[in-house]
């Protein structure tokens, strides 16, 4: 399949808008994206900012942290948790959250928006 | 050898794993049919369907399963005839099979009464997935609701309708009483009162007579005469076994329906076995799970060479209906020459106990428990292990009062063969070898291995109970240990922290934990440095380390905006400062309510709103109420000696002069207290962490008390004792709280754990046993100096309050996701689905 997909880079803030180890949440467009500054692993991510559990915009308002080394997100309502690298839900149900490249260049952070091409 | 199972539904299912487990490879060529067009799925649990769990969740193999295990399987496609003469079967699309062995595992379906009407739209059965979706597509554009039979079914059913927002629904059922056959006319009133309390209406003694409305329903008239109006009906009247086909090549079947079977299961035709909800075994259809299952065991055990037969099954249940828990077992009605009963009833609660015992007090017969079911598992095994009862029998449904609790000493007494998960007949014995020999040391490990808990999930108490008391009888120590990040308790945690004097949450995870963290230890650990150093909770990294609570201090609410809390000490207040409190409200838009706490929540504030809020409500006097932290919250009082013409002491001015001392005081679960000014208790001291009391000599102190799901009274400390020693042993015993708790552990739970109980408290608050209590109260002074308004800091800094932005790339606007629908001249949250 010669499926093109290309990256559009959307600066989101400046690196020290983010509050280390924890995140922030990035108006694009239309869309909440959640981003997350893993200062204690030196690593970035982004995911969609709603809970795919009750539809609530609140995921760049959780705690993250790590289960068997796997960085995570967990909701601020219900405590469900999900992989920051792949956006699977790591408490055992069928939702997963959709996932952003993330990439900082000169203290900008950027988010890698996938467009089809 | 050929086997073919007609029907795919739990039994059917059960059947075919059972016997894999059992054969031989390549032994048994298995064949399934089966006519929905799904693979079998847990019906026991369709509710949840609508709680979230989607048909996957349900489905009790994938049709992978089933091919992995080279067992063809036919969906979708009902077995339509049987030629008992050429042993073979044709299926709906016309595939004709040989067999030499017949398994039918029908089910049942449910009983629709003979009413006219039934046949109109919005009139539903509850028994299929695609039930369901009909039943959810019907219910969006439904707003009252009906359900016709009072039983477990109809009670899944009344469920459901909730589940789906018609909380507008009427049960109507034909007997006197609900579930007339597992509980008896008490436990029926009082299973009754419950539902109404959620909303539901009850009508007992009601036979229907016609179902209203042209095309749809728009009501329901009764045989008395009267009538309601609904919109939609799901009939759950009872079952009605799936006997045609069994009919069509003359097979026996009951008078009333049901493939008769011997103890072997067979039917009149040796090589067809009829299992589960289809079959009739000596009168009787079993309408449960376990007894299918239990005969499907039976079939396997036969046809690969045991022997084994089914001899009836105990139809002792425990279920949660709506929230309530109902549970029958044993025989729940004996009575007669020599039977005695012992009842507790409580109507305000909602619970009612009934147990029957033999004319010696020693065995236990049966008994029936509503609103509260914790000592099933404990009874149903004295029951069928015939268990001595203890000589005051009923301190077995009373519970043992303090010390030891049931639980520990019941799995003790229990032998090795009793039966612990009836869904998979797993005995004592297997799980306790589980534990020691098989190295399972959680209760998922032991659900993987032995299969115990997968089924209805009932007896998982139990289950960790047995796995507990393996452990210790091993000497293994259980440890309390927070996550996989840190090895300690949170009270070896809290003196690590303080020996090491180490301030951020970062710092403790370098220092003493391993990882990045969680969010099962980073509040715990906030709240350890929060309660020993007394900082802004929101600075020194710490702010990510705080629950969302904590992090906005404010609670978070459905959609997404926060609450306002502010302190009202005592619950008094000055006329100013309530216009203050009205103003901003209006300004901000907020919904007001008066609290349990004597104080006033504003609801509904923008995450961006609440620094400006706080800095007019600050501007007025008030502080942060910290009704978002493990913190204190209020020192509720009464009136008192001021106005009052009981009052003996000044209630109102102790319980401001409390408040202020301890107020932000973090701990590991919140505090609550209270001053009443006398006995009459107005201010219900004995339901706080610590409350007091006024006495012609000076006060009682009263702790550990708990409102809550398990209420529980405060316990006398000390009595008649003046102010200044009243707050000494308040500090002594907050401290002394703070130091050993485990997280998330309110003060009643705490000294429910604590070794000594009562004695061993007073003995350290009062006699200063452990030789600490100067030490803590000069530790309590240093929180005391060193209070600051959290919310003051954070509208005064910066930094802090640049967090309280909903967008970081353009914080002055509000998510658009927000929104609020009208109630009440007052705004409410939007409802979440
Ligand atoms: C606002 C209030 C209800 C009301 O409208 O009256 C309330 C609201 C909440 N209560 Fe409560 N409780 C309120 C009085 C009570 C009381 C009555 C009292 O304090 O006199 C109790 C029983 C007494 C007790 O605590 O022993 C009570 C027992 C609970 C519990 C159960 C605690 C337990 O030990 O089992 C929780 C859950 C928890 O804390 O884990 C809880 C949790 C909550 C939370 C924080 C749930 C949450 O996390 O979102 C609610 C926050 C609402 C919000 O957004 O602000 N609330 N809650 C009351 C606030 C009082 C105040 O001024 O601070
Ligand atoms: C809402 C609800 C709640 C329940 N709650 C509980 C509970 O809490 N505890 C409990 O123990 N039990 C409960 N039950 C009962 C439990 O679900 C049943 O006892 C169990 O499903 C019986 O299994 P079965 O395989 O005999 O029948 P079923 O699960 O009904 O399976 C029979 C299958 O055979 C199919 N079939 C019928 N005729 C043919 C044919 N000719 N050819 C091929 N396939 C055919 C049917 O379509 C069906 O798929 C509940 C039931 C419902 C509906
Ligand atoms: S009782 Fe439950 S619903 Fe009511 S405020 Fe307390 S936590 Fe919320
Ligand atoms: S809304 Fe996120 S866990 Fe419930």
């Amino acid at each position: 399949m010669i499926a093109e997909k290309t990256i559009t880079w959307f600066p989101a803030c400046n690196k020290a808008d983010v509050p280390e180890n924890g995140g922030v949440c990035v108006k694009y467009e239309d869309e909440q994206i959640a981003l997350f500054h893993f200062a204690r692993r030196g690593e970035w991510y982004a995911t969609q900012n709603e809970c795919p559990h009750r539809k609530q915009m609140a995921l760049s308002r959780g705690m993250i942290g790590t289960q068997a080394d796997e960085p995570k997100v967990a909701c601020p309502f219900h405590k469900k948790t999900f992989s920051l690298k792949t956006g699977e839900c790591l408490s055992g149900d069928e939702c997963a959250i959709k996932t952003y490249a993330v990439k900082v260049e000169n203290d900008t952070i950027y988010i890698g928006i996938d467009k089809d091409a | 050898m050929k086997i073919i199972v007609a029907g795919n539904g739990m039994v059917g299912y059960k059947f075919c794993e059972k016997l894999l487990a059992k054969s031989k490879p390549g032994q048994f060529q298995i064949t399934v049919f089966g006519e929905e067009i799904r693979p079998a799925y847990d019906r026991v649990h369709l509710s949840e369907y609508f709680a979230g769990k989607s048909a996957e969740d349900l489905t009790m193999a994938p049709a992978s399963w089933y091919a992995d295990n080279y067992i063809k399987l036919h969906l979708g496609n009902p077995v339509a005839a049987i030629n008992r003469t050429a042993k073979t079967i044709t299926a709906h699309n016309g595939l004709t099979l040989p067999y030499d062995i017949l398994v039918l595992a029908t089910g049942s379906a449910a009983f629709v009464p003979p009413i006219p009407g039934v046949d109109k739209n919005g009139v539903f059965i509850y028994r299929t997935i695609e039930d369901l979706e009909m039943m959810t597509a019907w219910a969006k554009k439904a707003k009252k609701g009906a359900v016709i039979g009072g039983g477990l079914l109809g009670l899944e059913a009344a469920k459901a309708m909730i589940d789906l927002g018609i909380t507008d629904t009427s049960v109507i059922e034909f007997a006197p009483r609900l579930m007339p056959r597992q509980i008896d006319d008490t436990g029926s009133n009082i299973l009754k009162n419950k539902l109404e309390t959620l909303g539901l209406k009850i009508l007992t003694a009601k036979n229907t007579s016609a179902i209203a409305g042209d095309a749809a329903i728009t009501g329901m008239q009764f045989t008395d005469g009267t009538a309601i109006e609904t919109d939609m009906l799901v009939i759950s009247a009872g079952i009605k076994p799936r006997d045609e086909l069994a009919r069509l090549c003359a097979i026996e079947v009951g008078p009333r329906g049901g493939i008769v079977v011997n103890e072997k299961l067979q039917t009149s035709d040796s090589s067809i076995y009829a299992i589960g909800e289809c079959a009739l075994h000596k009168g009787m259809v079993y309408g449960l799970v376990a007894p299918g299952y239990e005969m499907a065991q039976v079939v396997v055990d036969n046809i690969t060479g045991g022997n084994n037969s089914f001899n009836g099954y105990d139809m002792s249940t425990k279920l949660k209906l709506i929230g309530v828990d109902v549970a029958s077992f044993g025989d729940p009605f004996a009575e007669g020459t020599g039977i005695k009963t012992i009842a507790v009833k409580d109507t305000n609660k909602g619970i009612y106990k009934r147990i029957n015992i033999s004319e010696d007090g020693k065995a236990l017969l049966g008994g029936i428990l509503v609103g509260d079911a914790d000592q099933y598992n404990m009874l149903l095994q004295a029951c069928k292990n015939k268990l001595a009862l203890p000589p005051n029998p009923e301190e077995v449904i009373l519970g043992a009062r303090g010390g030891e609790g049931d639980g520990g000493a019941g799995v003790t007494a229990l032998p090795d063969e009793a039966l612990i998960c009836s869904c998979e007949s797993v005995s004592k014995g297997q799980i306790c070898s589980a534990v020691s020999e098989g190295n399972c040391e959680t209760v998922d490990a032991i659900k993987k291995c032995t299969k115990a808990g997968s089924g209805c999930g009932g007896c998982l108490p139990l289950v960790k109970d047995l796995m507990v008391h393996t452990m210790k009888t091993q000497g293994k120590y259980i440890r309390n240990v927070l996550c996989e990040h840190f090895n300690y308790s949170r009270q070896e945690l809290y003196d690590l922290v303080k020996i090491h004097q180490l301030k951020s949450y970062d710092e403790v995870l370098d220092k003493l934990g391993n990882g990045d963290g969680c969010e099962l230890c980073k509040p715990p650990v906030a709240s350890i440095l929060a309660s020993l150093w007394n900082e802004m909770p929101l600075k020194k990294g710490n702010a990510t380390a705080q629950d969302s609570n904590d992090r906005f201090l404010a609670n978070i609410q459905k959609g997404g905006t926060y609450s306002v809390v502010p302190r009202i000490p005592g619950g008094e207040i000055t006329p100013d400062k309530l216009i203050v409190i009205g103003e901003v409200a209006k300004k901000y838009n907020l919904y007001t309510k008066i609290t349990g706490g004597q104080r006033i929540d504003l609801f509904g504030a923008h995450v961006s709103d609440l620094p400006k809020i706080w800095e007019e409500l600050i501007a007025a006097g008030f502080e942060s109420g910290h009704a978002y932290g493990k913190a204190l919250r209020t020192v509720k009082s009464c009136v008192g000696s001021t106005w009052c013409r009981f009052g003996l002491h000044d209630s109102v001015s102790f319980a401001i002069e409390i408040e202020e001392r301890y107020r932000g005081l973090r701990a590991p679960h919140k505090l609550k207290s209270a001053v009443s000014g006398c006995i009459r208790e107005c201010a219900e001291a004995q339901s706080k962490d610590f409350g007091i009391i006024a006495t012609e000599k000076g006060w009682n102190l009263y702790v550990c008390g708990n409102g809550g799901s398990k209420p529980q009274h405060a316990l006398l400390l000390a009595a008649d004792i003046d102010s200044a020693t009243c707050i000494k042993y308040i500090d002594r015993f907050l401290m002394f709280y703070i130091k050993t708790a485990d997280p998330l552990t309110r003060t009643a739970p705490w000294l429910n754990k604590m070794e000594g109980g009562m004695d061993y408290l007073s003995n350290v608050v009062i006699n200063d046993s452990l030789g600490m209590c100067e030490k803590w109260e000069a530790e309590m002074q240093e929180l005391v100096n060193s209070y600051k308004c959290e919310w003051k800091e954070a509208v005064e800094n910066p930094d802090i309050r640049k967090r309280f932005t909903h967008f970081v790339n353009a914080p002055e606007e509000k998510d658009p996701t927000v929104h609020f629908d009208n109630m009440r001249e007052m705004k409410r949250a939007k409802e979440w689905k």
